[in-house]
Parts: structure tokens; sequence; C-alpha cells
């Protein structure tokens, strides 16, 4: 089983319109990677290039705010990205 | 058969304009990338077909796009420019913020794109825009050594105004924003301060080395010694080998001043140049002087200005031009066109005699360039 990520709009560019997607990794950081691979870009869009999140992009794991890509993650959790308060 | 395009970067997106006949009818198509700042989007003049932009959506990072069909389709850069980690591990790395200037290379350097980011970062890419790579001896090699210098500005210190010299691909000449004016002789690997003759009111030396607040530098086409530069503290000009700008501002009616962001030469004459003056007294309203808009130009290398506003606003006009807003195309005579922070198009056919305004209703325009494509 692997973890059921869920992406914002402004991903959709990325995953062919999906919203709802599948993917593998132990850590927040492999199931980003893992994304990348499966649909090339999109982790650079949310995470800079020394691996810090981007100020306005917000990781949930099961609910719970995320802050390090080193948060453990198990088959069958949710990942929730979110694009978070950008300014008008 | 050839035809006039309109490259526009706003906060919200990018639109093509294109030329229905004797740049008199402009029709819009756009928007692409809704909703994303596109600061810059160039042409590539050696093939006359690829554009490249540089974007960033309002959440997301920034990235760079490539279309070869006039943005029916567009292809993400595979490697978008990035800086490496920093040296010293304790240190904060810098990440790219924007990406703000897009320069194709040398004429003889096909597929060569250099890009100009914020924070200040100079990068390469030698296949198309497709892959980015620091010019590390700019980015790691000379400015951590004066980053001191460079300041804060209001969306982070971009650098632009990459000017590549036509006679030698090595040679070039860049500018960031409170920061300065520097140069490079060997494709970047070392770089010098040209900076010599500039103000920097808002710095304590009256006379530093460093940290002076270019807004756009251009070198002319066709007399590659013949630099000119708008800065925060006024108009100037530099004449090469010297080292030392004049202030050809000065010459500038004093109700108006010589700040501004913009500079435009003419694609044949050296000695004729535009600007677009902004308000910088007192509490730098950054507006159109008096609610006025106007462009003044020179055709004595700044020796004398003339006002140029026939059809443009004459009261309660309170927008104004950013540095990547107001270009010049290759027609004779020289068309002009610049774009409003308030989401006008304007265009003049004849030089900046008289001027029309070609769109409206536009998010606010970050950059115009004039292009020309095989149809």
């Amino acid at each position: 089983m692997s973890v059921r990520v869920v992406v914002p709009g402004q991903l959709y560019s990325y995953t062919g319109g999906q919203s709802k997607l599948d993917a593998d990794g132990g850590t927040l950081g492999e199931v980003l990677d893992d994304l990348d691979r499966r649909h090339p870009g999109l982790r650079f869009r949310v995470v800079d290039e020394h691996g810090a999140i981007r100020p306005h992009v917000r990781f949930y794991i099961n609910r719970a705010a995320a802050t390090s890509l080193a948060l453990p993650l198990a088959p069958g959790d949710e990942l929730l990205i979110v694009g978070a308060l950008s300014g008008g | 058969m050839d035809q006039s395009i309109l490259l526009v970067g706003t906060r919200k997106g990018a639109f093509i304009l294109h030329d229905d006949g004797g740049r008199k009818d402009w029709r819009v198509s756009g928007p692409h990338f809704l909703g994303s700042a596109v600061h810059h989007m160039v042409l590539d003049r050696r093939d006359g077909k690829t554009l490249l932009l540089g974007t960033r959506p309002g959440h997301l990072g920034p990235t760079v796009f490539r279309s070869s069909d006039l943005g029916a389709h567009w292809q993400e850069a595979a490697k978008p420019p990035a800086f490496a980690p920093a040296a010293d591990p304790a240190a904060a790395a810098a990440s790219v913020d924007i990406v703000f200037w897009l320069t194709p290379g040398h004429a003889d350097d096909a597929g060569v794109w250099y890009a100009g980011t914020v924070p200040p970062g100079l990068f390469r890419s030698a296949d198309g825009g497709n892959t980015w790579q620091e010019v590390a001896g700019l980015n790691s090699g000379y400015l951590p050594g004066i980053q001191q210098y460079i300041g804060a500005v209001p969306g982070g210190p971009p650098l632009h105004s990459i000017c590549i010299d036509p006679r030698d691909a090595a040679h070039m000449y860049i500018a960031i924003s409170s920061g300065g004016v520097f140069e490079t002789g060997d494709a970047g690997e070392t770089w010098r301060p040209l900076n010599r003759g500039v103000a920097a009111t808002f710095m304590p030396d009256p006379a530093p080395e460093l940290g002076h607040d270019p807004h756009r530098v251009a070198q002319h086409p066709l007399a590659p010694d013949r630099l000119y530069q708008q800065n925060h503290c006024g108009i100037y000009r530099l004449d090469r080998p010297g080292e030392t700008w004049q202030r050809i501002g000065a010459a500038m009616p004093a109700e108006v001043g010589d700040i501004g962001f913009p500079v435009v030469l003419h694609p044949r004459d050296p000695d004729t140049l535009w600007v677009f003056p902004m308000d910088g007294t007192e509490n730098w309203p950054r507006t159109s002087p008096d609610g006025r808009p106007a462009v003044y130009c020179s055709r004595d290398g700044g020796e004398s200005w003339a006002r140029q506003d026939d059809g443009l606003p004459r009261e309660q006009a309170w927008w104004t031009v950013k540095r990547q807003a107001f270009c010049v195309d290759s027609g004779d005579p020289a068309g002009l066109y610049f774009g409003t922070t308030s989401g006008q198009l304007w265009a003049s056919a004849d030089e900046g005699a008289t001027w029309r305004r070609i769109a409206e209703h536009l998010p606010e325009i970050f950059a115009v360039e004039a292009a020309t494509v095989s149809s």
C-alpha cells in the first residue's frame, strides 16, 4: 500500500489534473522524490534547492503539520499538500 | 512573412500581442500561466521562434518555460536555475526566489542563454534553456565577498541588464539593484565593479565603489562601447574604455528630474535614447511626476532632452513603467512600446512623437519585449 497524496490546484499542471495520487517512500522527502519521478518538476515547486519547504506551501501528514522532510510516513498514511496564503 | 509581436509579462501571467499590420492594430492573445507572475518573456533572436519566460506562481517555486510555437505549447526546464549549497555548511544558503531576467547568448552561441535572479545570481544554459548551471565565478566566487554592500530592495535585489558584447561573447556587463554594475572579460570567471561617477545618495560615502542601485543598463548593439544607465540616482552614459559615468540626466527639466526605471536605445543611432521619468522626490511615490506621464527623448547622447507625451494622459495618471516594461523594435522609424503598472500598453510608431493605447485592463505589467517572428 502506498501513501495517499492530495495535491492543490497549483500542482494540477504537473499531475494531469489529478488531485489524489499514490506515491511511495518512508519519509516526506522520499515521497516527494517519488512524486517528482512520476511528475517531473513537481518537487522543485514545493521545496527549494536546499530542501527547505517553500514559504507558501504547507504539508500535513494525517492532518498534522509536517515541517521536516525527514518525517516518516507509512503505507496508508495521507499526505496533504496545500498552497497557503500567498497574498493578493 | 515576418510578423511583429510584443511579449508581455505581468503580475498575473503572460500575454502576446500580434501586429495585424503596420504596427497599428494589435491583437492580444493569452493569458499564459494565468495567476503566475511572469517577470520576463524573451524571443531567441537567433532562431526567431523560441520563447523563454521566467515565472513564479504565488505559492510555488520559480521556474523557466520554453515554447517554440509562440505559446501554443510550453515545456518546463528540466533543471531550472538553482543555487548550489553554501561552501560553509553553517551559512544560510540562498535559494532562487524569482527568475527575473532572461537574455539570449551571443549570436554565435546557439542555444546559450543567461538568466538573472532574485536574490542576485547569474545562470547559464547551453541547451536552449532546458538545464541551467550557475556562473560560479560570480555566484560563489565574486558575490560572497561583496555581500555586505548588496542592500535590500522591495521584492529582493534582482540581477538584471545582462549585456553580452556583440564583438566578444566573453565580455559581459551585468547590473545588481542595490549592488552596482559589474564587468567580466572572461565569460564570468572574474568580475570588477564599474560604478565610478555614479551617485549613491542613500549611502554615507558619496563616491562608493559598490552598493549603487542601477535600475537598467543598456549597451548599444551597433556601438557596443556606448552604455547608458538609468539609476536610482539619475541617468548616466559611459563610453568605454572610459571608466567614469557621466550624469546626462542633469539636462532633464528640474521639475521632472532624472529618476526612473527603464532606458531604451535606438536600434541604429547610438545618440538616441528614451527614458520614462518617475517621481523620486521626498518619499519616492514612484508615479508619473505630477500625474502627467511622459517619455523623454535625447537625440544627442543626453546633452538635451525633449518631452514626448502626445496622446498620453495630461492629468491624473499616476502609473509608471518598470525596468523591463519599455522597449523598442527594429523598424524604421523605430516603434516604441511600454506597459504600465496599471495594466495599459502604449505604442508609438514614430519614435515617440505620438502615442496610442493598444491594450488596457491587463494585470500590472512587469516586462514588454518587441520581437519579429516568421509567420
